[in-house]
């Protein structure tokens, strides 16, 4: 067991699978001898050579259109997106080929690539270095979305992506990068894909939530005094439905917590669900705190946007009067 | 049949006032007033003083992630000296020195940086777009900058600027391919700083030049010492002459280097030999200028120490105005996504809640607001 942060975690998983299987490789803008802008890569080119950890011309659709390739070659390619705002120009390759390949060739051609991405707001930094576009992802066919919160499942998830045999999407929620340590088996463990976690027990309601914003409900759920269970959902898609339906059955009400924008955010998807499967048993209205239909403010003004304490305070409070 | 040649070409590139102080008096005749250089040395004075401050401003947690300009700053100034009003200036970040000289407000782009969008309220009448943050993609807007100018039958230019880099993008090769074959008045200024955060030139180009890619889209090219004033006002010369007469894009390669490391956030010394950084210090492009102007006797000590004092007055006060001005409104974000505001939009602004929305109307109206219309932290 050691003590460590989320890249610390991240890190760790890729030295260890690039160790077990030598198809894996990284590769992205300035993972090489800089180690990644977040350290995340760091010691990964001196460890395993030019040929292995790759910095890219300065081209998000032909890092994310050669991965594939790479992938449909047989190889494990890990590439790093170095900021979800810059997905933009990969956009067209993640959506029309990785997403599609296996179904479009029948299967014969597949594309076993992880894609590494910075997600999310609350670490002060310029435009488009905030955003949170997992819902985008998760409205496209073909692909798997997560987003761990924290270093544990960090470690085995990224496991999983990475010997998964279709493309995940690997969101890394850089607000909680550093801001807290957690023990990680030095031994190689997987945490499945498609599993949500429920952080903590309760009776009264179920809160929902991912990535970053996890951190937020706890202190929430903390400062409610409330017997409130707390449902991360650590893959995005597929989504673990069965998890969230059981604990809505018991408590009767629920409320989704998420950064992106409010319209067509996960959380739709969420409530939906929770209709279709919890209908008799809800007790109340299903509960969004979300981000605002705005674009991402610049960051004086990003703590108004995010969803705190406060605005998730509120919504339990209302959620538990109904 | 013989294997014939069917295109050959060169490059060329142009040096006036290099780093040794030597000036090719032909190429440079009658090129810039010899008050205007004047002008121009004590603006790079001062830019490079905000640029200093700046550093020390993020340094001491007043201000976020800053992308230093210190050694480029002769790039984007001779290229505005040298456009008109009517022009547009279409930069990315490293452009200070070309945005300030155009008009833009100094604190304009302190408050960028320092987190705040009000910084990019540009004034009226000022053709600058704002600082883009997704590299390589304003090329294509000055395109159609350009394209909209010769649509009205204007005689305006667009120059639109970009790092090593960002020539790696798509949009930039869509951009060239557009402006070259529409026939379009547009300057593709290329600022070759030798790095993109942690990753040399060389991986974005492994032609000797990145001038050719202007060349391969069928423009003129034409690679320029970046660090040399009077390289840049030779070439953007003939570029805007090209542009505004024959609506003919030009690439001009500026050669120069990124004397900081790529922003704030960054160490350059992880991937940087202190050797190059070193050499480079030597051709800083206020260093050679100030030793034209004192050759000239335009220039002395005397002179130096005012532009000093004038320098560090200006920016103290510009400083002053970023950080004195009023916390934005907590729904200032909200104001300018649409002209019309959606309902929905309305009301999550109204409320500052997007849940229990739609339950309770009567409470939406009511008492209870609490986090509207308060000033943020
Ligand atoms: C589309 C996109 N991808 C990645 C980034 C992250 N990023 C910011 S600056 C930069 C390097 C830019 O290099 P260059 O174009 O040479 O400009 P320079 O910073 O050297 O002036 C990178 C990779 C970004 N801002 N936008
Ligand atoms: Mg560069």
């Amino acid at each position: 067991m050691a003590n460590l942060t989320l890249v610390q975690a991240i890190n760790l998983a890729l030295i260890q699978e690039m160790e077990k299987d030598d198809r894996v490789l990284i590769l992205g803008e300035d993972v090489g001898r800089n180690g990644g802008v977040f350290r995340v890569t760091e010691g990964l080119h001196q460890r395993f050579g030019d040929a292995r950890v790759v910095d890219t011309p300065l081209a998000e659709s032909g890092i994310i259109g050669t991965a594939i390739g790479l992938a449909m070659g047989g190889l494990r390619p890990v590439p790093e997106i170095q900021f979800e705002g810059f997905l933009g120009p990969a956009y067209d390759q993640i959506t029309t080929h990785a997403a599609r390949f296996r179904t479009r060739t029948r299967g014969t051609l597949t594309c076993p690539l992880t894609i590494r991405v910075p997600v999310g707001g609350g670490i002060h930094a310029p435009e488009l270095h905030s955003d949170s576009p997992e819902s985008i992802y998760a409205h496209t066919p073909g692909l798997k979305v997560v987003m761990p919160s924290s270093p544990y499942d960090a470690k085995g998830l990224l496991i999983s992506a990475i010997r998964d045999p279709d493309p995940v999407i690997f969101f890394e929620p850089k607000r909680i990068y550093r801001a807290f340590r957690e023990e990680v088996p030095e031994d190689e463990y997987t945490v499945p894909i498609g599993e949500a976690r429920v952080v903590t027990e309760g009776e009264e309601m179920t809160m929902i939530s991912w990535g970053a914003s996890v951190i937020q409900c706890m202190n929430a759920i903390e400062a409610s005094g409330r017997s409130i269970e707390l449902v991360d959902l650590r893959t995005i898609y597929p989504l673990d439905i069965e998890t969230i339906a059981r604990s809505v059955r018991k408590t009767g009400r629920a409320v989704i917590v998420h950064e992106a924008p409010k319209t067509c955010g996960l959380g739709a998807e969420i409530a939906t669900l929770i209709m279709e499967h919890c209908f008799l048993q809800l007790e109340a209205p299903v509960q969004r705190v979300t981000g605002f239909d705005t674009v991402m403010p610049y960051y004086k003004l990003e703590l108004e946007y995010l969803p705190d304490e406060t605005r998730i305070g509120r919504a339990i409070e209302e959620t538990a009067a109904y | 049949m013989p294997v014939k040649t069917v295109y050959n070409t060169a490059i060329e590139s142009v040096s006036i006032l290099d780093e040794h102080g030597n000036f090719d008096a032909k190429l440079g005749k009658g090129l810039i007033p010899d008050k205007d250089v004047v002008k121009l040395y004590e603006h790079m004075c001062v830019c490079r003083h905000l640029d200093e401050v700046a550093f020390k401003l993020q340094r001491s947690g007043r201000m976020g992630t800053y992308p230093e300009n210190r050694g480029q700053e002769a790039t984007s100034l001779g290229a505005a000296y040298v456009l008109k009003p009517q022009d547009w200036l279409v930069t990315c970040y490293r452009e200070n020195a070309g945005l300030f000289w155009r008009g833009l407000p100094m604190e304009s782009i302190l408050l960028h940086w320092m987190g705040d969008e009000r910084g990019n309220a540009i004034p009226a009448g000022l053709n600058v777009t704002p600082i883009a943050i997704p590299i390589g993609t304003q090329m294509l807007h000055a395109t159609g900058l350009g394209w909209s100018m010769k649509y009205r039958g204007e005689d305006g230019v667009a120059c639109t600027f970009f790092g090593d880099g960002a020539t790696s993008e798509g949009d930039f090769h869509e951009a060239a391919n557009f402006a070259a074959n529409l026939d379009l008045p547009v300057i593709f200024f290329c600022q070759n700083n030798g790095w993109a955060i942690s990753v040399p030139s060389r991986i974005q180009c492994s032609a000797p030049t990145l001038a050719q890619r202007g060349i391969a889209y069928g423009m003129d090219t034409i690679q320029v010492d970046g660090n040399d004033l009077f390289a840049v006002v030779y070439a953007m010369k003939a570029a805007v002459k090209r542009a505004r007469t024959h609506h003919r894009p030009t690439f001009i390669e500026a050669v120069t280097y990124r004397l900081g490391d790529h922003t704030t956030a960054d160490d350059a010394r992880r991937y940087r030999d202190p050797a190059e950084v070193e050499s480079w210090q030597h051709k800083d492009p206020i260093l050679r200028l100030r030793a034209y102007l004192e050759g000239k006797k335009l220039w002395n000590g005397a002179k130096q120490e005012a532009i000093e004092a004038h320098a560090k007055e200006t920016i103290s006060a510009v400083v002053k105005r970023a950080e004195d001005i009023d916390a934005p409104s907590n729904v200032d974000f909200f104001d300018s996504m649409y002209v019309t505001m959606p309902a929905d939009l309305r009301v999550q602004r109204d409320t500052m809640r997007t849940s229990s929305l739609g339950q309770n109307p009567a409470e939406l109206q009511g008492a209870p607001q609490p986090a509207a219309a308060h000033v943020a932290r």
